[in-house]
Order: C-alpha cells, then sequence, then structure tokens
C-alpha cells in the first residue's frame, strides 16, 4: 500500500514528503511510471545518497529495496543478474563463497545495484566505475516503457541511465561482471604520511601495486600535523597469504553490525573536540611503521558499516558530505580545501583522499581521473559560503563536485563541472519526453534544464 | 528547493510592498533565492523593491497583482500563481495594517476594515495555499504576525484583537500541516522601524527590519514555528502574559 512519508538522503538534511511505493515485481513498477503523479517520481533504494536525489516533493517514490531477487548467477563466465533492489551486502554473502566478487566497491555495502548504476558509483578501485562492468541492464521508461540497455547497442541511453541520477528511468535488474578472488580478504598495507603532499608522493609512486588505495586525512589537526594522513592500500589475499587456521573458511563472508545508534541522539555531539579526539585516535590507531595485515573485506571496504544509522550521530540539523574531484595538476585544491576548512575551524569527521586513473564513461558521472577528496562535515552556520568558495576553486581547476553526495549546490556551476551534460539532457529527452522522472534534486539543480527555480 | 543548510530558491510575499518583507526578501537572495513574486494590492509600487531584489541578484523577479480584501478573488489568485511558477520554498504572508485604534473604537467600518485585511484576509487566502502547499509536500509558510496578538493591549486593541486571530489559526496551521513536508514559522516581532510605524513613539526593545529579516531566514532554514524579534520578547510576553489584569491595565503600554 503506497504511504505518505516524510523522506531525507543520508544528511538527513530538507525533508520533504512524498508518497511511497513498494514495488515488488516489474509490473508495479510499469504502473508507477505509465501513470504518474502531477509531481513525477523516482526511485529510491538504501537512501544512502547524502543529498535530495531519492526524494520526491509531493511526489512518487518507488521504494525498490523488494525487488531484492538474485536472478542468475554463472559461475563459469563470473556474471551475476539481479534485481535492481539487491543490496551488495546481499551480493557479496551469495557470490564470495562461490569465488566472485564485484569489481567496484564503495564506502558502504548498504547500496543497492540499481542505485550504484544511477550514481556510477566508484570506490577505491582506481581503474573504472561501476557501470563499466554492467553487461546490460533492464530499464522502465516512460518513452519506451521496458527496454534493455547495453554499453555496445544503446550507448546514448546506457550512459544517460548510468550516473544518470534515476533521471532517465527506473533500473529494474542488471548483469554484472564479476572479478574472480580466492579468499574473502584483502592484504592491507598501513602507513602514516605526515602531510598531503607526502600522502599524494606516496600514492603516486606506489599505487600500482596494489588494487585498491585510499588515504584518510586529519583535518583537525594544526600547524606542524595538518593534513597528516593514513595510508591504506590492499590488494584480494590469494588463498596461501592466509594463516593456516583462516584456509578453511576462506571465502566466507557473514559480516554483523557491531552497534547500532540510538533513535534519537544529542545535537552538537560532534563538535570540534569530539572529531578532533576522533581523528586524533584514528591516527594514532594506525602504526608509525608501514604494517601489513590481513582483513576481512567488510572492514577494508566498509569500516562504518558496523555502526548502524551512524548519521544519527550527527543530530537533527544533519551533515552533509562534499566531496570533489580535480585533475592532476590540481593538487593545489586539494590543499586549499583542507586549509580553509582548518582556518575555518570547521571540524570535518572524516576526510578521505583517493584517485582516479580513469573517468567515468556516463556523460554526468562523477570521476575524472585525478585525486578526489571528500570531506563528512555537520551543517552549521556559516558553512554555505566556505564551500561555495571551495566549488569556485573546483570549477576554475576543471573538477565537479558528486551529485550523488551534493545538497547545496549552486545550479549554475553544474554545466561548468559537467561539459557533457547537454549530451545527458539530450538522451534523457528521449527516455523521458515530458519529465516524468522527478526529484528533489532535478528541482534544485535543474540537472534536466526544465527550468530555473522550480519548487 | 531548500537545500541542506535551509537556503531556498523561490518565494512567494503576499503584501509584496510590506518593509518586513522587503528586508526578508533581500537576505534570501543574498543567500540563494533566484526567484520572488510579489503580490500586492498595487503591483506597480513594488518596482523599487524588486528593482532592489534584482540588483542583489535575484534573476526571476516578478510582480502580481493582490488584493488582501477581495475574498472571492484569492482561491483563483493562489491557482493561477502556484501553477503558472510551479510551486514556491518560501510563502510569506506579510500583508496587514495598523489602522487609526481612536477612529475605529467609534467607528465600526474602520474597525472592520483592520479586522478584514488582517484576520479574514489571512484566513481566506491560507485556506487554498495551504492546500496548495500540502500538494506540493515541502515549503516553508511565514506568518508575520505581532507580539500585539500575545495579550491585547488598551492602546491598539482593533490591531492587537486581529493579530491574535490570525495568530492562533496558524498555530492551528502548523498543527494540521505537520508531517506534511511543510514548514510553518510564525514571527512575533515587537516594534519595528517601518513606514507603518512611521511618526510613532519608538517602544522598547523596537527593532529595524533587517533584524527581523535576518531571524526569519534564520527559522525558515532551521524550521522553527514561533520566532520572537528581538528574542527577549518571548521572556517579556511571558511575564506581561501572566499579569493580573489590574496591574496590566496600569501599565503604560
Amino acid at each position: 500500500m503506497p504511504e505518505d512519508r516524510l523522506l531525507t538522503g543520508w544528511g538527513r538534511t530538507a525533508p520533504t514528503r512524498a508518497t511511497v511505493h513498494t514495488p515488488r515485481r516489474l509490473d508495479d513498477v510499469v504502473a508507477r511510471v505509465g501513470a504518474p503523479n502531477a509531481r513525477g517520481v523516482i526511485a529510491r533504494g538504501l537512501a544512502r545518497s547524502y543529498g535530495d536525489a531519492a526524494q520526491n516533493a509531493g511526489g512518487d517514490v518507488l521504494l525498490c529495496t523488494d525487488l531484492d531477487r538474485v536472478l542468475a548467477i554463472d559461475v563459469e563466465k563470473g556474471l551475476v543478474t539481479v534485481e535492481a533492489g539487491v543490496s551488495l551486502d546481499t551480493l557479496l554473502r551469495v557470490l564470495l563463497p562461490l569465488g566472485w566478487c564485484p569489481m567496484v566497491m564503495p564506502g558502504t555495502s548498504y547500496v543497492t545495484i540499481g542505485g550504484a548504476i544511477a550514481s556510477d558509483i566508484h570506490g577505491k578501485f582506481r581503474h573504472g566505475t561501476f557501470a563499466d562492468y554492467v553487461d546490460r541492464m533492464q530499464v522502465v521508461t516512460p518513452a519506451h516503457g521496458v527496454s534493455t540497455l547495453d554499453p555496445d547497442g544503446t550507448p546514448d541511453a546506457f550512459w544517460a541511465t548510468a550516473g544518470g541520477m534515476g533521471l532517465t528511468g527506473v533500473v529494474t535488474d542488471a548483469t554484472i561482471r564479476l572479478q574472480p578472488v580466492e579468499t574473502s580478504r584483502i592484504v592491507c598495507d598501513t602507513e602514516r604520511a605526515r602531510d598531503v603532499d607526502d600522502c599524494m608522493a606516496r600514492m603516486l609512486e606506489s599505487d600500482h601495486k596494489y588494487r585498491y588505495s585510499v588515504a584518510w586525512i586529519d583535518c583537525r589537526a594544526t600547524g606542524r600535523d595538518l593534513g597528516r594522513c593514513v595510508l591504506t592500500r590492499g590488494n584480494h589475499a590469494a588463498l596461501d597469504e592466509l594463516a593456516p587456521s583462516q584456509r578453511s573458511a576462506a571465502r566466507t563472508y557473514s559480516p554483523h553490525a557491531l552497534a547500532a545508534t540510538p533513535p534519537w541522539m544529542p545535537n552538537g555531539l560532534l563538535n570540534g573536540l569530539s572529531i578532533r579526539l576522533f581523528n586524533e585516535f584514528w591516527f594514532r590507531k594506525a602504526p608509525a611503521r608501514p604494517r601489513r595485515d590481513v582483513q576481512s573485506i567488510h572492514r577494508f571496504f566498509f569500516p562504518l558499516d558496523g555502526v548502524r544509522g551512524w548519521n544519527r550521530i550527527y543530530g537533527t540539523r544533519g551533515f552533509l558530505q562534499y566531496q570533489f574531484v580535480v585533475p592532476y595538476g590540481a593538487e593545489h585544491v586539494v590543499r586549499a580545501a583542507l586549509e580553509r576548512l582548518s582556518a575555518a575551524r570547521t571540524p570535518s569527521f572524516l576526510a578521505v583522499l583517493k584517485r582516479f586513473e580513469h573517468g567515468s564513461r556516463s556523460t554526468i558521472g562523477f570521476p575524472i581521473e585525478g585525486w578526489t577528496l571528500a570531506l563528512d562535515i555537520p551543517i552549521r552556520t556559516r558553512l554555505g559560503t566556505l564551500l561555495d568558495g571551495l566549488d569556485d576553486l573546483v570549477v576554475a581547476a576543471g573538477g565537479r563536485v558528486y551529485l550523488t553526495k551534493d545538497s547545496r549546490l549552486r545550479p549554475e556551476l553544474l554545466e561548468a563541472m559537467y561539459p557533457q551534460l547537454g549530451d545527458w539532457r539530450q538522451a534523457r529527452a528521449a527516455l523521458d519526453p515530458n519529465g516524468v522522472l522527478c526529484s528533489d534534486m532535478e528541482r534544485r539543480l535543474d540537472l534536466t534544464g526544465a527550468g530555473r527555480s522550480r519548487s | 528547493m531548500k537545500d541542506a543548510l535551509g537556503d531556498v530558491q523561490s518565494v512567494l510575499v503576499l503584501g509584496g510592498g510590506s518593509d518586513l518583507a522587503r528586508a526578508t526578501c533581500r537576505k534570501l537572495v543574498q543567500q540563494r533565492a533566484a526567484r520572488v513574486v510579489l503580490a500586492a494590492r498595487k503591483p506597480e509600487a513594488c518596482q523599487t523593491i524588486a528593482a532592489e531584489l534584482e540588483a542583489a541578484g535575484a534573476s526571476d523577479v516578478h510582480t502580481v497583482a493582490f488584493d488582501a480584501t477581495d475574498l472571492s478573488s484569492h482561491e483563483a489568485f493562489i491557482a493561477s500563481t502556484f501553477d503558472r511558477f510551479g510551486g514556491f520554498d518560501v510563502v510569506l504572508v506579510a500583508f496587514g495594517v495598523l489602522g487609526d485604534q481612536a477612529r475605529a473604537e467609534h467607528d465600526g467600518a474602520a474597525a472592520v476594515e483592520i479586522v478584514q485585511t488582517n484576520y479574514t484576509g489571512v484566513v481566506s487566502v491560507t485556506v487554498p495555499l495551504v492546500e496548495r502547499m500540502r500538494a506540493q509536500g515541502h515549503g516553508a509558510l511565514v506568518l508575520l504576525s505581532s507580539v500585539a496578538g500575545e495579550r491585547v493591549r488598551r492602546s491598539n486593541f482593533v490591531y492587537g484583537s486581529s493579530k491574535a486571530g490570525v495568530d492562533g489559526y496558524y498555530q492551528g496551521v502548523a498543527a494540521s500541516l505537520a508531517g506534511s513536508g511543510v514548514r510553518v514559522t510564525i514571527v512575533r516581532p515587537g516594534f519595528v522601524h517601518t513606514k507603518m510605524t512611521e511618526g510613532m513613539k519608538a517602544a522598547p526593545l523596537a527593532a529595524t527590519p533587517e533584524q527581523v529579516g535576518d531571524a526569519v531566514v534564520r527559522a525558515i532554514a532551521r524550521g522553527n514555528e514561533i520566532v520572537w524579534v528581538p528574542p527577549v520578547l518571548r521572556y517579556v510576553m511571558m511575564v506581561l502574559r501572566h499579569l493580573p489584569r489590574a496591574v496590566f491595565r496600569r501599565l503604560p503600554l
């Protein structure tokens, strides 16, 4: 039964009310896209987008998490076909024991495959995005109903839908190419870097030895310690890299949450002091000398999944994530962002630096070759001015912010950040000529160019 | 749409000539607001304000005709305005008259005129307004009320009673909109230096339109339901509200 609910993204900001439908079969999706609410319809999965990408004020929202069947697994070729509401967590639980693993894994396992495609997500893997490993997908579009897209046969529609923020159609299933793994573990090297420059140099020098790499930055440290980093990089462990005692259960994957955040948290819990203490702890936890250890995939990729509902620790005002990418050569933007944050005494709970060696092929996909910095920041007064200033630096350097994380960008910067926006709009207009698919993000940023300042 | 930091993009002002609305809109435009629609009985009189907002960075300013006392026009006005602009992040209900208390005490028509504008007019336009806001599933509905309605005084009880009525009405509207995605804000300024109060002796704790504008912008961002300007009036009025009538009457208010 449809139900009216207030929805927000992961950042828990700007709630709006929508009519939530929970499709269980393809026909349910077709029915909703075919008979739209006047304010349109958007698909929603596990709601890990930080901002307003998967909410639709006054309209319909299709909560797709009940489209949760694994349809086919080809253990010879390493292909899996799943419905769009299947989570990465489910996928790993099914596939790892069979010796297969997705190529691209983000920072949380609680994303759906539909969402992963619509955001064309990336991860600690530098050589491609999620949609690069999607062989085909089934999409319900307003123009063509149920249709199958693949990168060779229908490249325009495929690469507008991948990374298309759900505005071209509702993804209902997909076939994903996998990588073979001997174990469900990662051999991880952890080292400290004294500042961002040192960290970047190390990444450029030796990232090629690792399949996955990420650096955590302490942006609460001041003075000499500003931008000190912990670099963690890893490869899938081969069977003989495991301790003999681990080998019998080499491919098991059964993580469980260690703790859950209470439903109500006081405001101001994450303040300058607590964030500083946490960052100090995180830095001290990393070994002073480089260390190698074997970690579970869960611990390596999804450390925050251990605390269920951790977004609630930010209190009722919520938080945002500011993630941008700038091309190689624009390292100064990364430094400037850290310095300005530090100077404004704006606490960032988590700052994560990664590299891309390939851009997204999606027309409005986020990754380009370069550095990407992601900062989790509690909502506070005057944060807008600081981030608007950073946007200007990012645009000037030929970079962009990540739409999936965005909740406050100035709409007028969109075209400068996404030069292929015109191509995307064209492909989208063919798939949804009447603008049936709509979200609060679409209204706020005018992604489709339908009109400024719609409410 | 309102963003994560509480900044909004589109505003409808009912009573576009109001000094308090003007100061509020200026602040909103300095943030993110691109579209402002000023509705007033004489839209041409809002041209100066429109130009000022455009100069402040608004890309899309319109003036439209709206008569608060022409009750039969309200439903069609709200429908056509929402259809034309596709909805609003903020609707600011800012119209009202102070009236002449001395005259209104003897001239029934003068008293009714104050009440017609400040109470009946607001209620009449709010009914269709709430329907449209509820349907769009988001937005801020802001009423410019007054401390005068909190405890009605001898010196301006016609105005005060109209504000008391409309303030109460909006408290009910706020309750009815809980969970709808629409947030209601009731603003209760004290004495504000505006053209409405020009020539009057300023009361203690007088505020400027800019202070009211700042308070409204902050309340929209945070979704606060009741805002006093200046904030200390909350406590001043808390005391005044509980004074025995015999004492209250003797106060030089």
